[in-house]
């Protein structure tokens, strides 16, 4: 068995996905593998096909070519209420006139999963779980939007599904209460063990939730891995661009550096770039260390000058405007209680070691 | 888990508590003379029939026409043939139209505009060419034609820009494409989710197309009357030829039968509202 068999034996495995609505392609030849237990976050900005990608799992969308096996199963053409799956959804979506416990036990219900006594129960033990024990008999009116997800979390749960689908379920939510969901959502997940897929245009809820991230961009997975590799090894400038922060430099090749405009910035990953090649340069704003200027200059720091100062509480952000030509700008991250002392028009030194920077062939 | 809910999560304010507030709020005087002109130019006619049917001639008063009335031949045949006409045209909307507009709703949402153009023509078309239109159309079964039965296809036309309008506002109200979707997720399939989701949310919007039908086919009398069908707007027509003190006891019964229809859907709309809670 290779391991493609294995996955799709065991998880799910969506092969040559492509969807096109009208003239517009929304999907353009998706692969992808999910493994048992495993949580994969589809990230992309607004239109880059994956909430239709989700749809397509869910049943509510057939791709126009392509495949979705489940545990081994042909799924493609099976409508969403033979599927094993459950789904959470943007939208507030309990229904209105049953209480949060009815909710919970409408799948049971209509799939006929034991008699009334153990569904109540089993509903009852969900509310419990996702911390409404006390509200079984509430309407969904008479709770919050976190509380409604909750809910709805639970329902999914109900009809104990192979996969369970997330399309964007905190988006509607105050930061507050999407932190903790979030984070009861992950706990959940690891202790039913049930694959997971959650939609999001929040890298950091992506990077934060994830044993897997997919970056879509314009139908494509233009990268699926682990939030770290992500992060620290994005496949090419969309990504880099699109997760988290930092510094996009455009330059050619020179050795071990990357020359941008007049400066000469260090990094060892020009290297593996023909010389004199055009490429980007990515520079993490935590890899950045600033010195005043009336100290010498640290081995390959760049002359800079403070743009912004943005607070985040016990990070600093700062903005750095490379002096050497119209070269671009960078990112330093800094412990807010070392960060005091800088301020808008200072002059300093930015300085990295040279393996911290990102270099990609420029598209 | 450490935190629950609802230590850490304020729910929504009640509904009550925002009913509360606009209670507070109290009417101005041009309001009040604005009222009371609206409720004399309406209960002025009615105590006035009212008056009326107790007329016995001269300056003699009583409740003959009442006795008369109920006694007639054809009165109790007639109300019940226009409330049957009403129960039949409630069920053929029940039937037709609801399935429709959840399906337009759901999979073709472009063809509303032009459903609301079908629905409002009965509005546009007179009586007589809408009926001389459905005669022609409608050439059998004779089970069908040849009793009043008929009247219910008419009907069911005379009344869809009412019933149209009403349930137009009940699926307003709500995410039909997700809950539709959220319970085809659950393993719902289309019968549940329209009985057990669909139509429970709809409680309000269906009763007043109830109401609405109900009063518009016990009112009814183009149809009726040229189809030769005896309904009771066309009882209350040939008695009025004859008996005008009758007509005018008949009249008022019609009034009071309608109110006695919206006061019952009145009740059972807020039953519904306190038991379904979130519903509307």
């Amino acid at each position: 068995m290779d391991s493609t068999a294995h996955i799709a034996m065991s998880g799910v495995s969506l092969s040559g996905i492509r969807k096109t609505y009208g003239v517009r392609t929304v999907l353009k030849q998706i692969d992808m593998e999910l493994a048992q237990g495993e949580l994969v976050c589809l990230l992309g900005p607004s239109g880059c096909g994956k909430t239709t990608l989700l749809r397509i799992l869910a049943g509510f969308e057939t791709p126009d070519h392509g495949q979705v096996m489940l545990n081994g199963q042909d799924v493609t053409h099976l409508p969403p209420n033979k599927r094993r799956m459950g789904m959470v959804f943007q939208a507030y979506s309990l229904f209105p006139n049953m209480t949060a416990l009815q909710n919970v036990r409408f799948g049971p219900r209509v799939r006929g999963l034991g008699d009334t006594k153990s569904q109540l129960s089993e509903a009852e033990r969900l509310l419990g779980m996702v911390g409404l024990g006390a509200h079984i008999h509430k309407f969904p009116h008479q709770m919050s939007g976190g509380q409604q997800q909750r809910v709805a979390l639970a329902r999914a749960l109900a009809v104990k599904p192979d996969i369970l689908l997330l399309d964007e379920p905190l988006s509607a939510l105050d930061a507050k209460v999407r932190a903790q969901l979030r984070s009861e959502i992950r706990r959940i997940q690891q202790e039913t063990g049930i694959t997971t897929v959650f939609v999001t245009h929040d890298q950091e809820e992506a990077l934060s939730i994830s044993d897997r991230v997919a970056v879509m961009s314009e139908g494509h997975v233009l990268q699926m891995a682990s939030p770290t590799e992500i992060y620290r090894t994005p496949a090419d400038g969309f990504v880099a661009r699109f997760i988290g922060a930092g510094g996009v430099l455009a330059g050619t090749t020179d050795g071990a550096g990357v020359r941008v405009g007049d400066a000469y910035l260090l990094a060892y990953a020009a290297s593996q770039h023909p010389a004199g090649s055009a490429v980007e340069l990515f520079l993490r704003p935590e890899h950045v260390t600033l010195n005043q200027r009336d100290v010498a200059a640290p081995a390959g720091a760049v002359p800079a000058t403070v743009q912004e100062v943005t607070f985040f509480g016990s990070l600093t952000r700062i903005k750095l405007g490379l002096h050497d030509g119209d070269a671009g700008e960078i990112w330093a991250d800094l412990p807010s209680d070392h960060a005091g002392h800088y301020a808008l028009g200072m002059p300093v030194w930015a300085s990295w070691a040279p393996e911290s920077p990102r270099v990609l062939a420029r598209q | 888990m450490s935190v629950t809910a609802s230590e850490v999560e304020a729910p929504l304010p009640k509904p009550s508590a925002r009913k509360a507030y606009g209670a507070r709020r109290t009417l101005s005087t041009g309001n009040w003379i604005i009222i009371a002109l609206g409720a004399i130019f309406f209960i002025t006619p009615l105590v006035m029939t009212g008056i009326f049917s107790f007329w016995e001639g001269g300056s003699k008063y009583g409740w003959s026409a009442y006795v008369l009335m109920f006694e007639a031949p054809g009165f109790w045949a007639s109300l019940f043939l226009s409330l049957r006409l009403g129960v039949e045209t409630m069920i053929l909307t029940f039937v037709l139209l609801v399935p429709a507009m959840i399906f337009v709703h759901l999979k073709a949402p472009k063809l509303k505009p032009l459903f609301e153009f079908i629905s409002n023509l009965p509005f546009v078309i007179p009586a007589v060419a809408l009926i001389a239109g459905l005669t022609t159309v409608y050439t059998g079964p004779a089970w069908l034609i040849s009793t009043p039965n008929y009247l219910v296809i008419p009907y069911f036309f005379l009344c869809l820009p009412y019933t149209f309008r009403s349930l137009e506002v009940g699926l307003g109200t709500l995410d039909v494409r997700t809950l539709t979707e959220a319970g085809q997720s659950l393993g719902g399939g289309w019968g549940q989710i329209i009985f057990l989701v669909i139509l429970p949310n709809l409680r309000s919007a269906l009763v007043g197309a109830v109401l609405l039908i109900m009063t518009t086919v016990i009112g009814e009398f183009t149809f009726a009357s040229v189809l030769l069908f005896h309904n009771f707007a066309v009882f209350i027509n040939d008695t009025g030829q004859n008996a005008i003190t009758e007509a005018a006891a008949l009249s008022l019964f019609a009034f009071l039968l309608t109110w006695v229809f919206m006061l019952g859907v009145l009740i059972t709309s807020r039953r519904g509202a306190a038991t379904v809670g979130g519903a509307h």
